[in-house]
């Protein structure tokens, strides 16, 4: 039990001292520590199952495949590329510098901090972890205080299966983070919302440590006029799925709003209407198949976002909610006000606003227009229109005709820019998180350049013009006398 | 009366800083600086300004630095000409999207990364290779398609003033602006939002840029120092390494270089022999009189001039010189100097020198030197001088540093296939040839979908069958999957 006025000086010194015994860095451990993820994965899936049902309200599919099953996938991912990841890489030099060898050696950064969010408490404490585990490093997990079974059932499973000495999992909240971040890390990977972000950077920024914000942002999703009755439900499914289906709407690269062509809005309606019935049944929330708001304070502010008069007259679908089971019923708007608050904050919830534009073309100077998300999604088979918008917007990820599923792809970058974050994981890219890629350049004895060192004069000038353009020939004749001039 | 010039410097307060971060975001919404063909011409631009004003821009380093032209023209100018050249000659590569593979789990789709400028940046530059450190990573942004704004130090003025003259003469001044000036300057830079800001200078400068852009999350570059060791073994090539480590100490602006040689670790054995060779080599470069030889730069101004002289004034280090000392206050000049053995509590022993002061630290066994190392914070470099094996693996594996050179001294700088930049105290982020784009750039992932595949095991409403068919899916294992949609498992 550690102590009311805990400092954890003890747990920073013990994870230092590990990292310094040199015991992570050995690939037998770390892929001991991958091989443990996938059988605390497999053997304590029920607990896993019951903590998401219980803070969340996630049914067990949508936890296996948003959590569950991608974990794993990533821990299988690291352990068949480790041994790539960790091979130095020799690099090509150029002529002048020869005989020299240089290559690049990836080293761990030390001990470090992950900070992981609440709608996807397993996934987003896990992914992470893989990345520090497979470069290395020694590792502090704090998860969210507001998913607390997840946040226990975490503690309980990594301190049965990981190595206690080198992976800590520290519980708590606002004040508990405030005291961790006190101390010098090697590195912090934070997953939340841009306030906190903030305060972990500048607190990082005290001990110059490197962070990754991983935050979210509006992510729209544009959805052109599709003909072909095929293509249609299958967007539609995507859709619903990429709204509702993932921890019903509160996701950081969830479909945040909708923009549509006029005259297809009407459609629009009519078929999301159709396939959330299909999906959810007459009665979403005893499907179980939409989760729960996180808690009541989230709950007020989506009940508050629809307040709004303007807001309210333009929900054509749903609206509905019950505060005792923290349930809000998929809902659809058309056309709220553009300067509301559910169409200039991040919505994180079952809401779901269409904004309904003359020509669809134009959603590219809307979204342009607007700070970079962590996602931009476009419905459409209409190649010019997909060009325009990679080439014409930013944001973390462009993804055509489907949601989320560019989060399971382990050789796509999962990060933000702007102001939906910075840095990149998933696969390679979370090995190199949590490295350091250390240049290492040899040199031999016999040959050496006299005319690279003082006292200056013009000949050895023309001799480094001419080796620094890599005329070795006229370099030749110089040395020999033979001419006078580079 | 003053001119509408003086006007304008004047007052370069935060309004000033957000009218042009304003006038650049206009600038980039127009596309301009995305394409291929402004990138190039303003490539070419700076190799023709260089080519054209090589001997200004000598002159200013001679004026700031007292710099000699040889490292004026080897470390500043070659090397920035040289890396327009490889971006010009790359950067179709570089801006070329990269296919990547995807798996069964999300077939049938395609998938790529496409490079994208992040968009308004900012490059403080340091003040010891003020050319150099100020258009290198200008090159970078350019060739990455942003808009980029350069505050040059104020510690460096001549070429302050002639960076904001050619680079408004050369390049295109609706997306690349210079600003002079400082702290308060600097200041009123660091409040406006950015994309990037890429930092070159001290950790204590550093940790203010960074929690500076820590207000807007903008992300940073940060390019530190530290004291760079250099650990000698004694069955070296005696001459070469004196050269050596005098060719990237002295021979590089003085000492005053964040890859220099900080100090030497050898045994108590050695010790003597390689200060002996170092004096004998130190004699051939600069002659008898090395205080007014011409061939090494100044101390750049009074304030470090005092700085570097209090370190030496130290009643614990004065007694420990064994070669130079002399100081000429009125030309800034600090001969070569050699310190053996300073106690560990020293001042001289823990910050970095910056300056023609060079350590000497002396241990029982060469492989005391790491752990020596190892005991304080990351260096930006560290070198090892031995032709034994096992020593520099272990020297390579057990030292973190930005980067590690064996038998020679900051050769990785001039390599632009090599990243260049700190780990922890030493810095955040690298660049130099193609790290120089990336630290610009956007990598966006790119994932085409089709609608033809789809696999109704992802949606609602879940059943147990679905269950097993993601689990496959996950798998990724064919036999898996046809078991699972058959429902055989």
């Amino acid at each position: 039990m550690g102590s009311i006025v805990d400092n954890f000086e003890d747990e920073l010194q013990e994870l230092r001292e590990a990292f310094d015994s040199g015991k992570t860095r050995e690939l037998s451990w770390r892929r001991s520590q991958l091989q443990a993820i996938l059988s605390l994965i497999k053997e304590r899936e029920s607990d896993i199952f019951k903590a998401l049902n219980q803070d969340l309200g996630k049914h067990h599919v949508e936890a296996y495949r948003d959590e569950i099953g991608t974990v794993a996938k990533s821990a299988k991912y690291a352990l068949g590329n480790l041994k790539k990841w960790t091979a130095s890489k020799r690099a090509k030099l150029p002529l002048a510098a020869f005989p020299s060898t240089a290559k690049l050696v990836n080293e761990p950064l030390g001990v470090v901090l992950i900070i992981s969010s609440w709608n996807f408490p397993f996934g987003l404490s896990f992914e992470p972890i893989i990345g520090a585990i497979a470069a290395g490093n020694t590792i502090i997990l704090k998860p969210s205080e507001l998913a607390p079974a997840c946040s226990s059932v975490l503690t309980k499973i990594i301190h049965d299966y990981l190595d206690n000495s080198a992976i800590k999992v520290i519980e708590g909240g606002p004040s508990v983070g405030e005291k961790l971040l006190r101390h010098k890390f090697d590195k912090i990977f934070f997953t939340g919302g841009g306030r906190v972000g903030q305060i972990v950077m500048t607190a990082a920024a005290k001990n110059l440590t490197p962070v990754t914000l991983e935050l979210g942002g509006k992510c729209p999703a544009v959805v052109d006029l599709i003909s072909s009755s095929w293509d249609r439900k299958i967007a539609m499914k995507r859709i619903i799925w990429g709204k509702f289906g993932a921890c019903a709407g509160q996701a950081c690269i969830g479909i945040d709003y909708i923009l549509t062509q006029k005259k297809f809005a009407p459609i629009l309606v009519e078929m999301l209407k159709k396939y959330i019935m299909k999906s959810f049944g007459d009665n979403p929330m005893k499907s179980n198949s939409v989760a729960k708001i996180i808690n009541k304070k989230h709950f007020s502010r989506l009940k508050g976002l629809l307040d709004e008069p303007l807001v309210k007259s333009s929900i054509v679908f749903g609206g509905s909610s019950n505060e005792e089971n923290l349930f809000i019923e998929p809902t659809i708007l058309l056309d709220p006000p553009l300067d509301s608050a559910i169409m200039t904050e991040e919505i994180f919830g079952p809401l779901l606003p269409i904004i309904t534009l003359e020509r669809i073309e134009d959603s590219v100077e809307f979204i342009r227009a607007r700070p970079k998300p962590l996602a931009v999604y476009g419905f459409t088979n209409n190649e010019k229109l997909q060009k325009r918008m990679i080439r014409e917007t930013s944001s973390g990820s462009i993804t055509f005709n489907d949601a989320i599923i560019q989060y399971a792809v382990d050789t796509l970058p999962f990060g933000g820019v702007g102001g939906s974050g910075f840095g990149r994981y998933h696969g390679k890219y979370s090995f190199e998180n949590f490295s350091h890629q250390k240049a290492v350049m040899m040199r031999g004895y016999l040959i050496d350049f006299g005319f690279r060192y003082p006292p200056w004069n013009n000949k050895k000038l023309q001799l480094l013009k001419s080796g620094l353009r890599y005329d070795y020939i006229k370099l030749v004749f110089i040395k020999l006398g033979l001419k006078s001039k580079a | 009366m003053a001119s509408e010039e003086q006007v304008k410097n004047s007052a370069f307060d935060t309004e000033a800083a957000n009218c042009l971060v304003k006038e650049l975001r206009a600038t980039v919404i127009t596309g301009k600086t995305k394409s291929y063909e402004w990138r190039v011409s303003q490539l070419k631009s700076l190799l023709k300004m260089i080519e054209e004003r090589d001997k200004q821009i000598c002159d200013a380093l001679f004026s700031d630095l007292s710099k000699p032209e040889m490292e004026a023209f080897i470390h500043e100018i070659a090397l920035v000409k040289n890396s327009c050249k490889v971006s010009l000659k790359k950067l179709k590569e570089w801006m070329k999207p990269e296919k990547v593979k995807t798996t069964l789990g999300t077939f049938p789709s395609s998938a790529e990364i496409v490079p994208e400028p992040l968009g308004v940046v900012l490059v403080i530059s340091a003040w010891n290779y003020p050319f150099l450190l100020s258009v290198d990573p200008v090159i970078g942004a350019i060739a990455a398609g942003n808009a980029v704004v350069l505050k040059p130090s104020e510690i460096a003025p001549a070429m302050s003033s002639l960076l904001k003259k050619l680079l408004e003469e050369y390049l295109d001044d609706s997306a690349v602006k210079v600003v002079e000036g400082g702290v308060s300057e600097t200041s009123a830079l660091l409040e406006q939002k950015w994309d990037k800001i890429f930092y070159t200078g001290n950790g204590r400068v550093g940790r203010v840029v960074m929690a500076a852009a820590a207000k807007n999350l903008t992300p940073v570059v940060l390019e530190l120092g530290g004291k760079s060791p250099v650990v000698v073994d004694s069955n070296v090539d005696l001459t070469v390494t004196a050269r050596r480590i005098i060719g990237g100490k002295w021979a590089c602006n003085n000492g005053q270089a964040c890859v220099a040689p900080d100090y030497i670790i050898t045994t108590k054995q050695f010790a003597p022999l390689l200060i002996d060779s170092i004096k004998h080599e130190l004699l051939k470069f600069y002659g008898e009189d090395p205080l007014n030889s011409p061939d090494i730069s100044r101390v750049v101004n009074s304030d470090h001039f005092a700085r570097l002289s209090k370190l030496l004034d130290d009643d614990k280090v004065s007694g420990k010189i064994v070669h130079g000392g002399q100081t000429d206050k009125s030309s800034l000049k600090i001969a070569p100097t050699i310190v053996l053995d300073v106690p560990e509590d020293s001042l001289i022993m823990n910050e970095e020198i910056f300056g023609p002061l060079l350590l000497v630290v002396t241990v029982e066994k060469i492989e005391d030197g790491i752990d020596f190392i190892n005991s304080r914070s990351k260096p930006l470099a560290a070198y090892i001088f031995t032709n034994k094996k096992e020593l520099k693996e272990e020297f390579v594996s057990k030292i973190s540093s930005g980067a590690i050179v064996v038998n020679d001294i900051s050769l990785h700088l001039m390599v632009d296939t090599l990243p260049f930049g700190g780990v922890g105290e030493s810095g955040t982020g690298a660049y130099h040839g193609k790290f120089s784009f990336d630290a610009f750039t956007h990598k966006k992932a790119v994932l085409h979908r089709s609608f033809l595949g789809d696999a109704p095991a992802r949606y609602p409403p879940y059943t147990a069958g679905k269950l097993r068919l993601l689990k496959a899916l996950l798998d990724g294992s064919i036999l898996g999957i046809i078991r699972a949609l058959f429902g055989w498992s």
